[in-house]
């Protein structure tokens, strides 16, 4: 056994590789992790961070090599074998059962004798006390707001007596300011000796949080630096792996006429809950429009009440052509909108679940918008055919075939085939959500080109993103929605972060259901 | 701590690709083996030995003329009610009632060979039958798609409950129509007269069937590959978001494939009444509509592999009664049969869609 | 007159095949598993439980009460259990479509139950003529002996042989045990969201297989009371119907919640007969008719039942798909 050493790494992984299918997801990574230490992760969309910390917490096996914890070399074959090592991981995607409340998922799976709700609520307190959380032993989870979901992630894995905790790109649903709250507990967790391991691919969090940054790319471990000694251009080009340029280019908007025209618009879900309340905005072509907010503060459904796919209970929506004309699109599905003549195109949030059919081909894709074409009752799969073939060669797609399915291709040459295809009907209106999720730093940049591109055509494009430095660099103006209403519209070029962080949670704080 | 590291010894993962072949040996090892263990299970329990078992399953389907007829026959029936099942599935409507739909087609193809026989020519009198009992089946199917357009209702359950309402609603009109009196049954309707009974092709009564049931296949196949209407069904079964995304309308949709759907069961039904048996009973359609689910999946709703795999189904179905004619057996032998051989077709679809990797020899000894 | 003494008996018997089906159906389908195969169990629980009998009743010289009992219901335990095996290797282990997994083994449970149950006698070489088990039949339906002497109470309250309020007791017990325990929390969480179970240390495949298995028991039970104790120990082909799906359709009714699924299953129960209470004359048709009131009452409470949209009663939210730890 080895002993108490400071050398001694906590965690160590030893030539680990992951592949899925021929895919290799990770390829003899190497990493040590230190008691005490806040290590943050760092690597592109892609890069494999995931998955390896998906090995340590027990989701997925490796096929080659070991880890070893407190020197010990161990076999981690599920999540309750890394509880069993103190080991928890609070995933990017919530793994929490909706109907049941904090408590119960909490306590979910732990054998501690009989179910005791009560004395569990007690303990959660504890250590909510301890490090500065707030939580609701008895709320459901299908009630908490995205943030409040993610602290009782934290305390799930904290309550399972975790030394070491993983988090998985946990900023990417906050507000800076509930990033800051969540750092400073993070802070105290390391003051009490417990060992963070927090993926990102975010530059600012990694300077502000951790004390040492490890780099990989493409599956592959590349480095760690002290934190303290790194700057930000030094792990760009280590985590891409070669020198890139950190500027998106904004044009001036030239000749900016009203296309949209937006007011009093509210929009209430299917539950009865108001998801926009009020909101009017202008959008005009040759601009970009940025769109920031908590995730779900409503943007979501102003995209879709534009595009015809949400059910408008109050206000206007004008679409204003070439010649001044304003037709009101509210009461009209995407079809009667397009016979209209007004060529709207939107790239959604849920790439295969809503813009693309994640097991069709790609021509069958491209198809999708113009399937109705032509008389009689067949479809014409030719000119479907030769549009892919065209998207493939201009936007470089990396795929086999036209003949592939899209869910096989990787996440950036999927958003390539569908922002390929929306841009194909050239479009006078532009809607986009969360266009670059998930992308690596390629790809993102041939999509702001492609957005920019759209922009000089004279477009008015409506870009929702998350962010808020990309919202800054890239938009003319950014309107800031929270709880459903509009904050303020800020100008891009002269705004801070800060200012609409801020914005992003002026009314009613988190105040997200009603 | 000092114990094994313990490796897990299979490893699971998904396929990406299949080449289509090796999927076909697979699929053809399984019903091997399930016809192995079929004849194990036929042995155990008559005593007869195997290769007479399987002769005897080859004599019950294609022993003579009149059995090649009916085995054809069945199999255009059950061939029919699953391509009317198959653009339903393909859109995730689990549609269970095939048997109601095409018990609604007896209905209506009876009830308008009863009442007007004598006040029409019999051509017809032929068509309003057909229209009748495309019209029965159609409305069987509509009812359950309403609902689930409207409301999301569970339809697995509520076609399934049709089925035996339009089973209670058969057997009143059976008991309402009886002939002769007192013996709850319809008999042989229109004996003598003939009257809206289908036309034989040279004296045989299946043929006209049978091409019915080709003609489908191919109808079916390209409805569903080339049309627009098949095109829409594709997009609403693999994502609804996506479908209302382009401003395909759900509802429509569903209520449109369903009632095709229905009016094809209702089209099997007329053919049964009008074609072949010439009566109405609550068991006339025989299960088929649950067969055809079957049938329908496991060809991957592509009709020409239904004709692979309704045979399949039929062909032991007859063969399963064969044998329990010939050992003096119940006949629902063959439903057991059936039963085992759709384990191991259901169970292969495991191998075509995952991989298993073996680790061998690699646990290690830790100090 | 509508006779409610006779009647509540009569809905209670025909009932509690359904509360039987319905708790098995839920528990399965707590764990996210769609069984439609449970029809079929309920036939194999069924023809196992007449097969363990029959063989009981003509080897044994004297037949011992503790025996009589036991050998059947062992029987048609070990019958359900190996078809809730068969459902979860398929199902669970190979991943398999489960709505056809259902239909098969609702195919093949039927065709088991038909064939022995034509076959038996053939096969078993015995000389009777036909399957009628009023021995064990007599053991299985005894009745507490006061029950005769506290009129329309004893009738109503004290009729029914032990099985009956064993699917009471049991429907209870597993509503309590899904509410209150750690083992019912971490099924629901199974039934819910696998992968979060899973991520949680809950081994999930064991909790489907568990889940399943005891509920295709317990439905299973269903078919031996209806054989053994409200068929008077005569097994007839086709004879126990489509009481299966029934069972099914009440687990939505009954909103995932085995307590509701006891005065569920006897409402049913009663419309069920209720065609036999219905004075039709010598209208023979018009009861054919009535007998398909339940379908139409099931129909109808699907309708009603989709407009409900607390997040409570909802299905488990995984109901129907195969969980497979490393999709991503």
């Amino acid at each position: 056994m080895a002993s108490e050493n400071i050398k001694t790494p906590v965690l160590e992984l030893r030539g680990i590789t992951k592949r899925f299918g021929d895919v290799v997801a990770n390829e003899n990574v190497s990493l040590s992790v230190y008691k005490g230490e806040i290590l943050a992760l760092l690597g592109e969309n892609g890069s494999g961070k995931t998955t390896l910390m998906n090995m340590i917490s027990g989701i997925y096996y490796p096929d080659e090599g070991e880890i070893l914890v407190n020197g010990n070399p161990v076999s981690i074959r599920s999540p309750k074998e890394a509880f069993d090592l103190k080991i928890g991981m609070i995933h990017q995607h919530f793994k929490l059962v909706d109907v049941l409340t904090a408590t119960e998922n909490i306590i979910l799976g732990l054998d501690e004798g009989k179910l005791n709700i009560k004395k569990a609520a007690e303990k959660i307190r504890n250590i909510c006390d301890l490090y500065g959380f707030e939580v609701d032993p008895d709320q459901k989870i299908y009630n908490m707001s995205v943030s409040q979901k993610q602290t009782v992630e934290i305390v799930k894995v904290l309550y399972r007596g975790a030394d070491i905790l993983i988090l998985d790109e946990p900023t990417a649903v906050l507000t800076p300011q509930e990033t800051e709250k969540l750092f400073a507990v993070l802070r105290n967790m390391k003051k009490d000796g417990k060992t963070v391991i927090i993926i990102t691919h975010k530059m600012q969090e990694v300077l502000s949080i951790s004390d040492r940054v490890a780099i990989l790319r493409k599956g592959q471990y590349i480095c760690d630096k002290i934190t303290a000694q790194a700057n930000v251009q030094e792990l760009t080009d280590a985590m891409v792996g070669h020198s890139v340029v950190l500027n998106i280019a904004r044009p001036e908007p030239k000749d900016p006429k009203k296309k949209l025209e937006i007011s009093n618009l509210t929009v209430r879900s299917s539950d009865g809950v108001v998801r926009l309340c009020d909101v009017s905005f202008d959008a005009y072509s040759g601009e970009i429009l940025g769109i920031a907010g908590i995730a779900g503060s409503g943007q979501k459904e102003l995209l879709e009440a534009i595009a015809g796919l949400q059910h408008v209970e109050n206000g206007n929506i004008f679409y204003i052509d070439d010649e001044g004309n304003k037709e009101q699109l509210i009461g009209k599905d995407p079809l009667k909108i397009a016979e209209m003549g007004v060529s709207l195109s939107f790239v959604p949030e849920d790439r295969l679940g809503m813009g693309l059919v994640g097991n069709m081909d790609l021509a069958d894709n491209m198809m999708l918008r113009s399937f109705r074409k032509g008389k009689g009752v067949f479809t014409d799969r030719k000119t479907p055919h030769e549009l892919a073939e065209h998207v493939v060669e201009e936007l470089e797609v990396n795929t086999p075939s036209v003949s592939t399915p899209v869910r096989k291709l990787s996440g950036g040459n999927v958003q390539k085939v569908l922002v390929g295809r929306e841009i194909a009907s050239s479009p006078t209106v532009l809607l986009t959500a969360y266009v670059v999720r998930g992308l690596d730093i390629n790809s993102s940049y041939t999509i702001y080109d492609l957005i920019n591109k759209q922009k000089e055509r004279g477009v008015a494009v409506v870009y929702v993103g998350e962010d808020l430095d990309v919202l800054l660099e890239l938009c003319d103006r950014i309107m800031v929605l929270c709880g459903g209403r509009v904050s303020g519209i800020v100008d891009g070029r002269t705004a801070t972060k800060n200012e609409i962080g801020l914005m992003m949670t002026r009314i009613g704080g988190s105040g997200r259901d009603e | 701590m000092n114990s094994a590291v313990k490796v897990p010894l299979v490893h699971i993962t998904r396929r990406k690709n299949i080449v289509w072949y090796r999927a076909w040996i697979v699929r053809v090892v399984a019903v091997i083996m399930a016809l192995i263990l079929c004849g194990i299970v036929t042995m155990l329990l008559v005593g007869a030995n195997p290769i007479d078992v399987y002769k005897t399953m080859v004599v019950g389907n294609f022993g003579t003329a009149r059995k090649i007829w009916f085995m054809l026959q069945d199999l255009a029936i059950l061939l029919i009610i699953s391509l009317a099942l198959a653009p339903a599935f393909r859109m995730r409507f689990w549609n269970l009632g095939g048997d109601g739909q095409a018990l609604m087609g007896c209905l209506g193809a009876t009830t308008i060979m009863i009442l007007f026989r004598d006040s029409m020519p019999n051509w017809l009198l032929i068509i309003c039958m057909l229209l009748a009992a495309l019209f029965g089946g159609a409305l069987w199917a509509f009812i359950p798609a309403f609902f689930k357009s409207k409301w999301n209702t569970n339809e697995t359950l509520f076609t399934l409950m049709m089925n035996y309402v339009a089973t209670q609603l058969v057997a009143y009109f059976v008991v309402f129509w009886e002939n002769p009196k007192g013996s709850s049954k319809i008999g042989i309707i229109n004996q003598r007269t003939q009257l809206g009974w289908l036309p034989t092709i040279g004296g045989n009564k299946y043929i006209l069937i049978i091409i019915v049931a080709v003609l489908l296949t191919v109808g079916m196949f390209v409805y569903m590959r080339y049309s627009k209407h098949g095109y829409e069904i594709s997009v609403v079964g693999e994502s609804e978001p996506t479908a209302r995304y382009v401003g395909i309308k759900v509802r429509k949709v569903i209520i449109r494939t369903l009632i095709l759907s229905g009016a094809i069961c209702g089209l099997a039904g007329f053919l049964l009444v009008s074609g072949t048996d010439h009566t109405m009973t609550t068991t006339l359609v025989g299960g088929r509509g649950f067969t055809g689910v079957m049938v329908a999946w496991l060809a991957k709703f592509n009709p020409f592999f239904m004709v692979i795999t309704s045979f399949v189904l039929v062909f032991l179905g007859r063969g399963a009664s064969e044998i329990s004619t010939m050992f003096g057996l119940n006949d629902s032998f063959g439903a057991i049969l059936t039963g085992i051989i759709l384990f191991f077709i259901i169970g292969c679809e495991f191998f075509l869609n995952y991989e298993l990797h073996f680790r061998h020899g690699k646990n290690k000894e830790v100090q | 007159m509508f006779d409610i003494v006779a009647f509540i008996p009569r809905a209670v018997v025909q009932g509690i095949p359904l509360m039987f089906g319905c708790v098995g159906e839920t528990i399965t389908e707590k764990s996210g598993n769609l069984n439609l195969g449970t029809p079929g169990i309920m036939y194999v629980g069924g023809i196992c439980g007449v097969i363990g009998a029959f063989f009981y009743e003509h080897n044994a010289t004297k037949m011992v009460a503790a025996l009589a009992i036991l050998i059947p219901i062992l029987c048609c335990l070990a019958g359900s259990l190996l078809m809730g095996l068969i459902y979860c290797f398929l199902t669970v282990t190979l991943r398999a479509n489960q709505n056809v997994t259902g239909l098969a083994m609702t195919t093949f449970g039927v065709g088991i139950g038909n064939f022995f149950g034509g076959s038996l006698i053939k096969l078993s070489g015995a000389d009777v003529p036909s399957i009628a088990l009023s021995r064990t039949h007599g053991f299985i339906s005894a009745t507490l002996p006061f029950a005769k002497n506290w009129g329309w109470v004893g009738k109503i309250f004290f009729s029914y042989g032990f099985l009956a309020y064993m699917a009471i007791v049991l429907a209870i017990v597993l509503a309590v045990l899904i509410s209150k325990s750690k083992m019912g929390l971490n099924l629901r969480a199974v039934g819910e969201s696998p992968a979060t179970a899973d991520a949680a240390g809950i081994n999930v495949t064991k909790y489907k297989y568990f889940a399943t298995c005891i509920g295709a028991m317990i439905a299973g039970l269903g078919g031996l009371y209806y054989v053994m104790d409200f068929a008077s120990g005569v097994w007839s082909n086709d004879a126990f119907g489509d009481r299966g799906w029934l069972a099914i359709a009440l687990v939505i009714f009954t909103i995932w919640r085995p307590g509701h699924s006891i005065w569920a299953s006897i409402l049913f129960g009663g419309l069920c007969i209720l065609h036999m209470f219905i004075p039709t004359g010598t209208n023979l048709a018009v009861k054919e008719l009535y007998k398909g009131i339940p379908y139409v009452v099931t129909i109808i409470v699907l309708i009603f039942t989709s407009l409900r949209n607390r997040r409570e009663d909802q299905p488990p939210a995984s109901l129907g798909l195969s969980y497979f730890r490393e999709d991503r």
